[in-house]
């Protein structure tokens, strides 16, 4: 993670600190073993989540369609498995989707040009459009009998840690490993830090953008089952929450500038730290839904505010259209 | 036959207008408007109604009220920005709007002020954060989406059900929501007031072409001394604002609040700003793209929701239209130049007779080699002298590359000095009666120097012609002038289509481009008075004061022109066919006339302008240093009269001192040299002329 990524990874670590310790020693039952365990359990999902944002963020993109990802295949899959497919069958056709989707998310930023922001708001529009009007007869896609066994993935446990937070871990570890230990994981960091050089350098720049696009969709499709999983349902439209906003901010406070380049898994465990520990806290204080929202959104500020004194960004080094 | 055919068809057929047309800025906006037809011709046959006039009113309506918020949008986004706090702010605006109105019972006038403020407070909030303390805006504008919905959301909880028990009557309230002027809804007024003004201050205010700037490179901005921040900051809360007026009408119109006001507006907002075309990342936008990615966006909305299409497909064709209009809009707008460089150089037929020969014994060309002994001038000091020319003290001045004037003093013209600087390139030059030195820059325009060395600018800008789609009213390439006897200047522009470093690509391309522009110091006016000429270039008046010599460079002739007489108006052929392209003219000690050949034509050249298929291909083919391009490694200089009879020519044979040469001046027995590619001025000793020659005296007299 080195040096450089530290200053904000480093202030969100310590809000996350000081927000713990707080809670932990004045709202009773906080810290018990039980209450950290739904603490990791309810971000989990929005943990892996992250991580598949980090990929598309680390390779100067976005990827805002992840939630239709997320809703979309899984829902595809109880779909299926519902109108009397086999449960391999289901999540292979759901992972096609998901492969297709994310080729075609990637070819349109890669090869099209298309701004990723543009493109990933439209392409979620769409499949998750499609989702409504051609796949699910429902908005809720029920649980059915065919898919038995199959809600271990979100509510079973492994040697007394839920199912979701061993997911979680898994996940990181993978996409950790891919970052850090693989050529391709390298080639998105050069991307990212500088796509233009990266091309130079004769990295095949396209082809990788769209791998992160179809990695991001495969990932947001495991989260997606591992959610269906755990609530025995698909609420697809879980698509109109503001879901994604919580996603981007997880990476970014994490310290995953959006200029691309810079951070990695611990960033988005630290992020989805203090996210999950806030909204915890909140929800053992009481407080309104909206009311948790507004908290959340100032103590954000805050530590937006506070990096950037800590880290004044310099108008002479500023990248163009680096917003 | 072929031939005439041929020649007809280039006549003709416009085929330079294509690349005009594309190269001016507004087809950027071309596909964006093309889509919105599309859309809109769809629509009204799929939809019974659709462009009737109350079907267009009610879209109006909601034109009206997204497009504030999309132009605050395209501002936020031109500066560099994003904004993706507006929907909660067009949300907080509405409550704000009806909680003055049907809480506080306010008069109409102050909660209209009230919800301006609001919303100018909450953008200012944006442009603080990201103006001043420099976040970054997507995150910041994403984390105040939180805020600002959250406390709506709580605000709400608590007044929602006071708001929506009251019936406020005001007919001003109703007007702002339902008013119409001459069948136009009242919000259509509005905004077009808010967007001619946007536009005006975009395309022509000092502001608005800080926010482009910063846009376009936040750092040179920033560098430039442009107030970045606050520029920042502003454009935020106008963002604010302008979505306050939004949410203001929507308020009027349907007097709600609920919990999905303004929910995912953002999406919709920035949908339309990209599909208009302003791009992501700044620089670039304008009201007119803001609006044609407004109305397309609502059109599709629109225009499938009254085909009651299932909430799903509705949801599939909107981003269908989306991906694919972006897609080929960003394909277009990264390929206009690149179409634009292939097109916009379009050759024509230019059919020239075989040329006089020029070997030795041959007749008046014949090459000789009597420049191989001239004295140099500022050999390695001074660059690119176009034009030489010297006063009445015996002075010899020279333009520079630098756009300098140089100054060498008599006698021995060792000493250089800096005359006056100018800037551009400086090409002709002539003295005035007064003894104002006159210059043809290149780039800029016709200069005046006065002896005190005070630079003036005479004129840059001529008539704009009514059919021409480039706009020729600036001068582009001024290249050589002279003055007639009662002060009227008559100066050439080689080209109206290519900058003054593109010369070449103007002889490849053959047509008629250059023109003669006469200013009148008498009124101040500046006319053009001969069009379609091909290069003209040097320009001499005539014997009989009444009219000019010109030279047409690459129509290798030289022609003669009356303005004034009873000739007026006429131009005539003096010699047609040269061997070489003709460059500058001067007067000589006895009465005939120098001219310079800045190069000679070749077999190969001659042949390719009467292919002007051949040339196309050339142009599209292979990159431009590898093009055919006009010989100008070897010229000379002639004397001719005005019957057009050539009488000599001095040529460099060695091809060391003055292998291409576009300028030169007799002065007291000796020829002056200059060129254009040269470092270096020459000095030869014409055998046999006057040794008291002074081209001013002769022209204006001897007395000072």
């Amino acid at each position: 993670m080195g040096i450089r990524s530290l200053g904000q990874q480093g202030i969100v670590f310590a809000v996350f600190a000081v927000l713990f310790a707080v809670f932990a020693a004045t709202l009773p039952g906080f810290l018990s073993t039980s209450n950290m365990l739904t603490l990791l359990q309810n971000v989990a999902v929005l943990g892996i989540l992250g991580l598949a944002m980090a990929i598309v963020v680390i390779g100067r993109g976005i990827d805002i369609s992840l939630i239709a990802a997320l809703a979309v295949p899984p829902g595809l899959v109880l779909q299926m498995v519902q109108d009397g497919h086999s449960l391999p069958a289901s999540l292979a056709a759901a992972f096609v989707l998901t492969t297709v989707f994310g080729l075609v998310n990637g070819w349109l930023i890669a090869y099209a040009e298309v701004p990723s922001l543009f493109t990933t708001l439209a392409s979620g529009l769409f499949l998750a459009g499609l989702g409504q009007a051609a796949l699910f007869k429902l908005d809720v896609v029920q649980w059915s009998p065919g898919l038995e066994g199959f809600e271990k993935l979100g509510q079973g446990n492994l040697f007394g840690i839920p199912m979701p937070i061993v997911m979680f871990a898994l996940f990181c570890i993978a996409v950790a490993f891919f970052l850090r230990r693989t050529r391709l994981g390298a080639y998105i960091y050069a991307i990212g830090d500088n796509p233009n050089g990266a091309r130079v350098t004769g990295i095949p720049t396209r082809p990788i953008i769209v791998l992160q696009y179809v990695l991001a969709a495969l990932i947001g499709f495991g989260a997606g089952l591992i959610m269906a999983a755990s609530v025995n349902s698909m609420p697809t439209r879980i698509f109109n929450s503001t879901l994604i906003y919580d996603v981007i901010l997880v990476v970014v406070l994490g310290g995953i500038g959006l200029s691309g380049g810079r951070g990695g898994v611990l960033n988005v465990v630290i992020g989805t730290l203090l996210i999950g520990t806030m909204l915890n806290g909140m929800t053992i204080m009481d407080v309104s839904y909206s009311g948790q929202n507004l908290v959340k959104g100032v103590v954000l500020l805050a530590a937006v505010i506070a990096d950037s004194f800590l880290n004044p960004r310099n108008e002479e080094t500023a990248q163009q259209g680096d917003i | 036959m072929q031939d005439a055919l041929l020649r007809l068809r280039y006549r003709y057929w416009p085929d330079h207008l294509l690349g005009e047309i594309l190269s001016k800025r507004w087809t950027e906006t071309a596909i964006p408007v093309i889509v919105l037809l599309i859309i809109t011709i769809l629509l009204s046959r799929a939809i019974p109604g659709f462009l009737s006039v109350g079907g267009l009113a009610d879209t109006g309506r909601q034109a009206g009220e997204i497009g504030f918020i999309v132009l605050g949008m395209a501002l936020v986004v031109i500066v560099g920005g994003i904004d993706l706090s507006v929907g909660s702010m067009f949300a907080l605006c509405d409550f704000c709007a009806l909680f003055c109105l049907n809480v506080l019972n306010w008069p109409v006038p102050a909660v209209i002020v009230a919800t301006l403020a609001c919303g100018a407070a909450l953008g200012a909030v944006n442009g603080l954060l990201i103006g001043y303390l420099r976040l970054r805006a997507f995150i910041t504008t994403l984390i105040t989406l939180i805020i600002y919905r959250s406390a709506y959301d709580l605000l709400l909880f608590d007044y929602s059900n006071t708001i929506a028990a009251a019936f406020p009557d005001f007919p001003s309230w109703n007007f702002v929501g339902g008013g119409v002027v001459a069948g136009v809804p009242s919000v259509v007024l509005v905004y077009i007031v808010v967007a001619v003004f946007g536009h005006v201050f975009l395309t022509r205010l000092r502001p608005g072409w800080h926010v482009t700037a910063i846009g376009g490179s936040r750092r040179s901005a920033y560098n430039s001394g442009i107030p970045v921040r606050r520029t920042i900051a502003l454009c935020y809360t106008a963002s604010g604002v302008l979505t306050s007026i939004g949410a203001l009408f929507f308020a009027a119109r349907l007097g709600t609040v609920g919990g999905d006001v303004g929910v995912g507006l953002e999406v919709t907002v920035l949908t339309a700003t990209v599909l208009g075309g302003i791009s992501l990342g700044g620089g670039k936008g304008s009201v007119a793209k803001a609006l044609v990615g407004t109305l397309i966006v609502l059109f599709v909305i629109n225009g499938l929701t009254t085909l009651s299409v299932s909430g799903g497909v509705n949801r599939m064709v909107l981003a269908g239209v989306l991906l694919v209009a972006a897609t080929i809009d960003i394909r277009w707008l990264k390929n206009r130049t690149r179409i634009i460089s292939k097109v916009y150089v379009s050759p024509t037929y230019h059919g020239l007779a075989p040329a006089a020969s020029t070997a030795p014994g041959s007749g008046p060309f014949a090459q000789n080699d009597r420049l191989r002994d001239v004295t140099l001038i500022g050999l390695g000091r001074i660059e690119a002298p176009e034009d030489v020319i010297l006063d009445r003290n015996d002075n010899l001045y020279a333009g520079s590359r630098h756009g300098d004037i140089m100054r060498f003093l008599a006698p021995d013209y060792q000493e250089m000095e800096v005359f006056a600087h100018i800037g551009g390139q400086p090409l002709g030059m002539a003295f005035d009666r007064k003894d104002n030195l006159y210059v043809c820059i290149g780039g800029m325009g016709l200069y005046r120097i006065t002896p005190e060395r005070k630079v003036e600018k005479v004129t840059d800008e001529t008539n704009r012609s009514l059919y021409s789609v480039n706009d020729d009213s600036r001068l582009r390439l001024a290249d050589d002038l002279d003055i007639a006897d009662d002060g009227r200047i008559f100066f050439s522009e080689a080209t109206i289509r290519y900058e003054m470093d593109e010369w070449p690509v103007d002889g490849l391309e053959a047509r008629g481009n250059g023109r003669i522009i006469c200013y009148d110091p008498n009124n101040g006016t500046t006319r053009t008075v001969l069009r379609g000429l091909k290069f003209p270039n040097g320009i001499c008046i005539a014997s009989d004061g009444q009219s000019i010599l010109f030279a047409e460079t690459f129509g290798c002739s030289i022609k003669r022109y009356w303005f004034d007489g009873p000739k007026t108006g006429k131009v005539e052929t003096v010699i047609d066919n040269l061997p070489g392209y003709p460059d500058n003219i001067n007067l000589a000690s006895d009465g005939n006339y120098w001219l310079a050949m800045v190069g000679m034509r070749s077999p190969a050249l001659d042949l390719a302008w009467k292919m002007p298929g051949f040339r196309k291909r050339m142009g599209k083919r292979v990159p431009i240093d590898e093009w055919l391009f006009p010989n100008i490694n070897t010229g000379c200089v002639i004397k001719f009269n005005e019957r057009g009879e050539v009488l000599d020519s001095l040529w460099d044979l060695r091809g060391v001192n003055h292998p291409m040469i576009t300028s030169m001046r007799e002065h007291r027995g000796y020829l002056y040299l200059g060129g254009i590619a040269n470092n270096r001025i020459g000095r030869y000793k014409l055998e046999g002329a006057d040794p008291g020659f002074v081209q001013y005296d002769r022209r204006w007299g001897k007395s000072k």
